[in-house]
């Protein structure tokens, strides 16, 4: 098998496990106890928590540990829309019409339970939000807009920096999903400008269950799971401490080799793209060609089931995904593919293909050879 | 290793029959068709709902084999619900399993399945395959209780020439034993009854609310052409049903057929009902030739009626003319008829 998946998820970096190991059974103490148990598995949550802060260039005590990428978005938007209609009465909440599916979701939440209202913002042909959609949008009413920082179904990044600008001018919380970009993008909040910033671990060779949120200093937040004060009574919970080691070091690592994994696989997803609308008749990609994610590849392909199309993948060894396949085998195009404006006959042959830092040539090539007679099967069948 | 795709519904049949040829050494791959389901009641129908897929999916990993969902909602509305609308529209009493098995199954699955580079598909009906170096047959199941070898009667050479039946070998009792011996999550699921798309409710509801324009009132004749009474629409009733006629009569009165041209309802006396001959039509031929003389056979009537010695006769284009030795109650239109010599199945025609 091949597996040319990663923006679904990552394997864990040996490393990241060996980081981890200790924590399960040598030093197992709950960081909320005041005997050495207890103090050596906070320290190791300190230090995971100093590591993290080095990388987004922020204070320790602004990064929250999560259960993952999902959670820290509800509590960014629930902590912060709470906070904020407490504090000035603002009740208005932008976002665009790519986000993630823990954004879109907990905001018509948001709407239908909480009384807040929501506005979402447009993006163009490529899931792009302009900044002067958001500058546009926004009013004194408006107390939070997110806006994520790549997508993970069509690769777009945003242009966050111009956004946090507009935000800031008028003092309104500014939020990212960065779950997908963290993989390869820079998470510099103070570069960026973002009040908030949801990362979580398993799209960058960390484990899956542990998230993080980072929260600028002064942003006012609800805590959103209550209980034992932990995580600055901002997050309840005893804290998973093998699995926040798991995600500072996973982290750090990423920081690190940053440059060497966008060297490695920038050309080979540009390969993919190159050859694809060569090679396949009624294709196209779906997301800009330049700000995209340097390892997503993503394709419409007109008169296909892409739900299909992934089956046939999978028989014939590669692992790959979709923005409209569905596990039950009821394929809808997703709400990118909507937000994007493409047409329904395009929309649900849609295909995902991302790498990873492991990701060799030959698999590529093996990829693009056996391509075009799966597309053409999964055409006849779908007739 | 010989590959083979195995039709998969969640159920105890499919599961075993997927557990028995990964034994048997064959390389297997489960599939699931995600069928039509009225907008609402996807949760309700007897098969292939999101639970059973669950079921299915669980099977599948405990097997240990790959397992894929393909949409079939557009095809299966297209063929087999409209099959059944329309046969009720023709004043018939379809069975729409003859259809979906035809050109759902043995059609669109099939395909799906070689297309992954499937050798065979397999399917968890009760059914005994035997080759022969010249053909195919099909023999019924070794559980007669359980045999389903009569919606299996529209399948040719070709498409038995890739089809597996694992567990037509096998009674009843000792299938659902193997699947408690794998510990396979379906193992204590009831038997499924009654048609696939129907929500667990009465046809006569989905009619109601898919063919409305169909159910309209007519007139009940007696067969010498009495006008005698008023029916609700032809679809409502049943060929040889006796309660619900609503007329008052000093016998008890039958339903004998159904005229769709005249939107009539015939009924009779217990004597009337009954008949010793039916014509077919479409035939279909498992040995893939028309035989060109009359033969005996067992022939059944329908999916539950027990077989009853007949002599069948090829007659014009693709049809048989069936001649029963004792009278038959209920020939119902749109049924099919199917002919058996001992345990092979020749073939079988829709009821005219």
């Amino acid at each position: 098998m091949i597996y040319l998946d990663y923006s679904a998820t990552t394997s864990v970096d040996p490393r990241v496990i060996e980081a981890m190991t200790p924590y399960f059974s040598a030093s197992f103490g709950n960081p909320s106890s005041v005997h050495r148990y207890g103090q050596q598995a906070e320290a190791a949550i300190d230090s995971a928590r100093e590591t993290v802060a080095a990388v987004l260039n922020c204070r320790p005590d602004e990064i929250i540990f999560t259960s993952c990428g999902s959670e820290s978005d509800n509590l960014a938007l629930r902590g912060a829309a709470y906070a904020m209609r407490e504090k000035t009465g603002a009740k208005w909440i932008l976002a665009s019409r790519a986000e993630h599916p823990a954004v879109t979701k907990t905001l018509l939440h948001l709407e239908k339970y909480e009384g807040f209202l929501v506005e979402w913002l447009d993006t163009d042909e490529h899931g792009m939000v302009a900044a002067e959609t958001v500058s546009k949008s926004i009013c004194n009413n408006t107390a939070i807009v997110s806006v994520m920082y790549a997508n993970n179904e069509i690769g777009t990044i945003n242009p966050i920096k111009e956004i946090a600008e507009i935000c800031k001018t008028n003092h309104i919380l500014f939020h990212t999903d960065a779950v997908q970009a963290a993989a390869y993008l820079p998470v510099d909040v103070q570069a960026l400008g973002v009040d908030m910033m949801s990362l979580g671990a398993h799209k960058f060779y960390g484990p899956k269950g542990v998230g993080a949120l980072y929260v600028r200093k002064g942003t006012p937040l609800v805590s959103h799971l209550t209980g034992g004060g932990q995580e600055f009574s901002l997050r309840a919970g005893t804290q998973n401490v093998p699995y926040i080691v798991g995600f500072a070091e996973a982290l750090r690592l990423t920081n690190e080799e940053r440059v060497q994994r966008v060297t490695h696989v920038k050309p080979l997803r540009d390969q993919i793209i190159g050859t694809v609308l060569e090679t396949i008749p009624d294709s196209r990609v779906t997301g800009p060609m330049e700000s995209r994610l340097p390892h997503h590849a993503s394709f419409a392909f007109k008169d296909l089931d892409g739900n299909l199309l992934l089956t046939l993948l999978d028989a014939a060894g590669f692992a790959c995904s979709s923005g409209s396949a569905c596990k039950t085998g009821n394929p809808e195009p997703s709400e990118v593919m909507n937000a994007i404006g493409l047409a329904r006959d395009w929309g649900l042959g849609s295909l995902r293909v991302t790498l990873g830092k492991d990701t060799l040539p030959e698999h590529v090539e093996s990829f693009l050879g056996a391509l075009p007679e799966l597309i053409s099967k999964a055409r006849k069948l779908s007739r | 290793m010989t590959k083979v795709v195995v039709a998969m519904s969640g159920g105890v049949d499919s599961s075993v029959a997927a557990a028995l040829l990964k034994e048997q050494g064959y390389e297997v791959i489960g599939m699931m068709l995600r069928l039509w389901s009225e907008p609402g009641k996807e949760d309700s129908n007897r098969c292939c709902t999101p639970d059973s897929m669950a079921q299915a999916r669980r099977v599948a990993a405990k097997l240990d084999i790959p397992f894929y969902v393909i949409d079939a909602k557009d095809v299966f509305h297209n063929t087999v619900v409209q099959y059944f609308l329309d046969g009720y529209a023709r004043g018939e009493t379809p069975n729409p399993c003859l259809i979906c098995n035809r050109q759902i199954r043995w059609t669109f699955l099939l395909d799906h399945a070689l297309a992954l580079g499937a050798d065979f598909m397999a399917t968890g009906h009760y059914v005994r395959k035997q080759t022969t170096d010249k053909s195919h047959q099909l023999l019924r199941a070794v559980d007669r209780g359980k045999d389903q070898s009569y919606v299996l009667h529209v399948l040719n050479q070709a498409k038995l020439a890739k089809a597996l039946f694992p567990v037509g070998d096998y009674p009843k009792p000792e299938i659902r034993a193997m699947a408690e011996k794998h510990v396979l999550p379906t193992a204590t699921r009831k038997d499924s009854q009654d048609l696939c798309f129907l929500a667990g409710e009465d046809y006569r509801n989905f009619l109601r609310r898919n063919a409305a324009e169909m159910l309209r009132p007519g007139e009940i004749i007696t067969r010498d052409g009495r006008s005698i009474g008023e029916h609700n629409g032809l679809a409502n009733y049943t060929i040889g049903q006796r309660k619900g006629l609503a007329i008052a009569s000093s016998v008890p009165l039958y339903v004998l057929g159904k005229n769709a041209g005249s939107n009539t309802l015939i009924v009779g006396t217990q004597e009337e009902l009954g008949s010793r001959e039916l014509i077919a039509r479409d035939v279909n031929w498992l040995s893939g030739e028309r035989p060109d003389e009359p033969f005996q056979a067992d022939v059944k009537i329908r999916y539950t009626a027990k077989e009853a010695e007949a002599l069948v006769t090829p007659v014009n284009g693709n049809q048989v003319q069936v001649r029963f030795e004792a009278s038959q109650r209920d020939i119902t239109s749109g049924q099919a008829a199917v002919f058996y010599q001992g345990d092979v199945m020749i073939g079988g025609g829709i009821i005219l």
